[in-house]
């Protein structure tokens, strides 16, 4: 494995969560690695999303649980992972439906305890009267995004990892059944492997490749407040929203409808937010009435990667037998320890050591109708521009 | 339901859970919405009103006692009286004050004071789920939306703030803050003042309060000659008050009630300090345009030092397909009257009208270069440990060395990293420094920190001053209350299709259950939402 300017044993195209994960791992096995973005670091989903990890349907998340509590120490700067999530209810609709994930996570080994409305607003002190009660997993977590990709990115170079920044990879070179290099507006880096993780551009790379990477891409929005008193646990939603506390004490929160969008293979040129903000806003009011008086000073949107099942696709392919594709489907930062675990054992090993991950293989999708997205009603609005 | 099951069947052709057909339209409409009341902002209503339109005139002045204290949207630097806590009391204050809204009532524009707007939003580019065009407006106890047929954005200008040892009290304000206070709110606090600069800002500034009667200790500049108008610096001068020139202020003392002196020295760091006894610092050194609403909207920014720094891409007129802009946060440097050319010839396009042609003479001013000449003799005078970013407390050091926050440990190998190390991977972005050491990230939403972040990052990063990063406005452009910012009055399709993440059915399904009768199960009782 020599390190050359013009290339490196292994190229992975895209510096998200996904992406960089996986060069960290493949860096720590000792592997030349090159991680190019069109952008900088984490700067699509990566760096926009709400921080969760609790993903239990993930075969990646007893991986997951095992190393989070480690990053910090692993990659040596801090993420703010912060354990455990509480989950409260303020309607009976709700609490009957946590209950019933509470049954469904008891059912694979990860504890869940029930608590009624009086621990739930011991727990929860920013809680109201309108809380009923909900449920608190002793599992999952949640972590700063921006920190965590960063903190990816600079291990990854600690460890002699290469970022390029700001250069997007306009083609994949291939010769003989095998991807050799990836044409840049900078020249092209040669390669023995290649993975590509770049969001929901990945169809838009695979497709000359003849290799059909069926994502769709959407936007969701949240709103962040300014800082409240720190609760126990930072890890605190229901209601409709998904979020947390973050350590500084702000409120970030998201949930509520999402806007199909067409794939630019260029990548987004805006990421709008908007009224919904007025929505959610409601619900983080009404999850945390303690709160209610506090200002929001930002909301933002960002642009997700989404599977026709909603389920991630790992795969290593068969042809180009050197090229692994990993695209989340909107869950990817919470996994993102085992994800590049995961690819990097893909990528040296070509199986999976740790976790069976047969069911996220391309190859489920191999009958899917090519109208899928209008019959989802996954389709873009005409009357964005 | 097998996997090959959830490839192609089952599918309604709808998604339950997108956006489509969610959004509300506006609460009101009117031909014309024009936002800010200041001569631009009048001039376009009025104009407008005069050609038969339905106006809508909205105002944030007089803005809540705890907006002022989060030094939003000027930098008041605590310096009000408690004659702001009284909202009511303080819009008729703000309606006498300005003769011009009495001739607006007259002409039929709906007036509102006290109003925020606090996002603007167009179909565009990866966004087409709006039923219109909107503006989010607020006051202090609900927010709505109001929609037009165009709008005009006068929002004027905002303050410029550097950071020097001891800014960070009651009693550094900035010119628009004191202008505000002095001239809408009458409800200044302090009585004696130190003026930061000597251009026409700082000129007016100081003038200004000799009219109310205030004093003016010194005017302190770091260029070696006052910078301004030469006939109001000589009238400053007549009346007593001294420009001192190539100095810049080292500190400010603090007594029980903020400031209570400025200490000032030769811009070359050599020789004493002298104290000048005051009880308010007003930063006067620039204003910078107020360009939130064009921003969030997604109006091209630019940076443009004449016009003061990062404005609008457009010039007064059309920024966007039914989206004006006219006065100061078009382009500063025009004064009162070129405002109110600009806001009428506004109204006049956005109604179709012919308009006359605006004079769009460049000038000559290097607006940035002079805000450098501050923030380099400043840094020279400052130590740094002073917080750069008052809000999230993040030195100017811990910016430069892209440090976290104080509240997370710094391992070891953080302290290798800093923007030097950064600029190895790409130009410096405020965005990402700003997630990473927090600056900018605070409840004054960056308005007293956002410029002065970028140009030393700038600096930092040996850049010309042009080349400063920028980061983004977000909505909502003015803090509002969890509470006030909710919609209550939701519709139907959108508490009917919330769901807490995509509501993809097979999304959540346990690995091991995919494909076996226990998916169905799950399916069918949770009906594809992680948690409501
Ligand atoms: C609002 C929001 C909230 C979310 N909340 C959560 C949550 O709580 N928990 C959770 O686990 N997940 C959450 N997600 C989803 C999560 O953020 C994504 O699943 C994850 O970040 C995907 O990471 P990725 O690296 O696969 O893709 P991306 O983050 O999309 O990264 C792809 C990268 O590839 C780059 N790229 C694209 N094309 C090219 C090219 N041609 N050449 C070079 N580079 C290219 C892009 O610039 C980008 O940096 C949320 C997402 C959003 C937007
Ligand atoms: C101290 C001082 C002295 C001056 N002296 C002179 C002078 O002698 N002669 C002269 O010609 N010029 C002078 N000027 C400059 C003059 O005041 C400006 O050029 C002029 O006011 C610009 O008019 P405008 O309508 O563009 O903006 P402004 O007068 O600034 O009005 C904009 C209004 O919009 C409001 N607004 C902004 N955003 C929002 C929002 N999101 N929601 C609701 N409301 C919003 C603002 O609060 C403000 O009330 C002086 C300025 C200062 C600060």
């Amino acid at each position: 494995m020599t390190k050359s300017a013009n290339g490196a044993s292994v190229i992975v195209i895209g510096a998200g969560v996904t992406g960089l994960s996986a060069a960290w791992w493949l860096a720590r096995s000792g592997v030349d690695v090159i991680v190019l973005d069109k952008g900088v670091v984490g700067w699509e989903a990566s760096s926009r999303n709400g921080g969760g990890a609790s993903h239990y349907q993930s075969p990646l998340f007893d991986e997951e649980q095992r190393l989070w509590p480690m990053m910090d120490e692993l990659l040596g700067y801090p993420t703010e992972y912060q354990r455990e999530r509480v989950i409260i209810a303020v309607s009976e609709r709700q609490l009957h439906h946590y209950h019933y994930i509470a049954g469904m996570c008891g059912d694979m080994g990860y504890q869940v305890d029930k608590i009624d409305a009086q621990q739930a607003r011991e727990m929860v002190p920013l809680a109201g009267d309108n809380c009923l009660g909900g449920i608190h997993l002793r599992f999952g977590g949640h972590a700063n995004p921006q920190r965590t990709v960063q903190a990816y990115a600079w291990a990854t170079q600690d460890l002699g990892g290469r970022i390029i920044q700001h250069c997007p990879a306009l083609r994949i070179e291939t010769s003989a059944g095998r991807a050799t290099g990836v044409v840049t507006p900078q020249g092209t880096l040669s390669c023995d492997a290649l993975v590509v993780a770049a969001g929901p551009q990945i169809s838009g790379l695979m497709a000359p490749l003849g290799v059909d990477v069926p994502l769709a891409a959407a936007r969701a929005e949240m709103i962040v407040t300014e800082p409240a008193p720190l609760m126990r646990w930072g890890g605190v939603d229901g209601n409709g929203l998904y979020g947390r506390q973050t350590l500084r004490g702000n409120l970030a929160y998201g949930g509520g409808p999402h806007e199909w969008l067409d794939t630019d293979p260029a990548g987004p040129t805006a990421r709008p937010s908007t009224p919904l903000a007025r929505n959610l806003a409601r619900r983080v009011a009404e999850l945390l009435p303690g709160a209610a008086h506090l200002n929001v000073i930002r909301s933002w949107s960002g642009i997700i990667e989404n599977t026709p099942d909603g389920r991630p696709i790992i795969d290593r392919l068969t042809h180009p037998e050197n090229v692994t594709i990993a695209t989340m489907s909107g869950v990817g930062f919470g996994l993102s320890p085992a994800s590049g675990h995961a690819i990097r054992d893909l990528v040296i090993d070509g199986q999976v050591s740790f976790a069976e991950i047969d069911k996220l293989a391309l190859s489920r999708f191999a009958d899917l109708a090519p109208d899928w997205r209008s019959q989802r009603g996954w389709e873009a609005l005409a009357s964005a521009a | 339901m097998s996997v090959a099951d959830s490839n192609n069947e089952g599918f309604t052709g709808t998604d339950a859970h997108a956006v489509n057909g969610k959004l509300p339209g506006a609460d009101a409409h009117y031909d014309l919405v024009v936002v800010g009341a200041g001569p631009a902002g009048l001039a376009a209503a009025l104009e407008a009103a005069a050609n038969g339109a339905s106006v809508l005139l909205v105002d944030e002045h007089p803005v809540s006692a705890a907006q002022m204290g989060n030094d939003v949207p000027y930098w008041f630097g605590g310096r009000m009286t408690g004659a702001v806590a009284a909202k009511a009391r303080m819009i008729e204050q703000v309606f006498m004050a300005e003769p011009l809204f009495e001739q607006a009532f007259d002409a039929g524009i709906e007036v509102q004071l006290g109003v925020y707007a606090w996002g603007l939003w167009r179909n565009r580019a990866n966004l087409g789920a709006l039923p219109e065009a909107m503006l989010g407006l607020a006051d202090e106890e609900r927010s709505w939306t109001v929609g037009f047929k165009a709008i005009v954005l006068a929002t004027g200008a905002r303050d410029l703030a550097l950071a020097f040892d001891g800014w960070a009290q009651p009693g550094v304000m900035g010119a628009q803050g004191l202008h505000a206070l002095l001239t809408r709110y009458d409800a200044f606090a302090g009585r004696r003042l130190v003026v930061l600069g000597s251009g026409d800002l700082a000129l007016d500034t100081a003038q200004l309060a000799l009219d109310k009667g205030l004093e003016v200790a010194a005017l302190v500049e770091v260029a070696d000659a006052p910078q301004g108008d030469a006939a109001k610096a000589a009238a400053l001068q007549a009346a007593g008050v001294p420009i001192r020139c190539a100095s810049v202020i080292r500190g400010a003392p603090s007594g029980i009630d903020g400031v209570r002196a400025a200490v000032i020295g030769p811009v070359s760091g050599e020789g004493p300090g002298e104290t000048l006894e005051c009880d308010t610092i007003c930063m006067a050194v620039g204003v910078v345009p107020a360009i939130e609403l064009l921003d969030v909207a997604g109006g091209r920014i630019v940076t443009d030092s004449a016009r003061g720094g990062h404005v609008p891409q457009a010039l007064a007129g059309m920024a966007l397909p039914d989206v004006f802009i006219a006065g100061d946060c078009a382009g500063l440097g025009h004064g009162r009257e070129a405002a109110a050319a600009q806001g009428r010839a506004a109204a006049r396009q956005a109604l179709g009208l012919d308009a006359p042609a605006l004079d769009h003479e460049a000038q000559a001013a290097d607006r940035l270069a002079y805000r450098q000449a501050w923030l380099r003799a400043l840094v020279a005078a400052t130590p740094d440990t002073v917080h750069v970013c008052q809000c999230e407390e993040v030195s100017r050091a811990d910016l430069l060395g892209v440090q976290p926050p104080q509240y997370l440990a710094r391992p070891e190998k953080l302290g290798c990293r800093s923007l030097e190390t950064l600029l190895h991977d790409g130009p410096p972005d405020q965005e990402q420094i700003k997630r990473l050491t927090r600056a900018c990230m605070g409840a004054c939403q960056a308005r007293r920190c956002r410029e002065q972040v970028g140009m030393l990052l700038a600096m930092g990063a040996n850049l010309p001053i042009d080349q400063a990063p920028r980061a983004g406005w977000r909505a909502p452009v003015r803090p509002l209350a969890l509470k006030v910012l909710a919609d209550w009055d939701e519709a139907e399709a959108m508490r009917e299709g919330w769901d807490v993440w995509f509501g993809i059915p097979t999304q959540w399904t346990p690995y091991r259950d995919i494909g076996t009768e226990r998916e169905a199960m799950h399916r069918e009782a949770l009906g594809g939402n992680m948690h409501l």
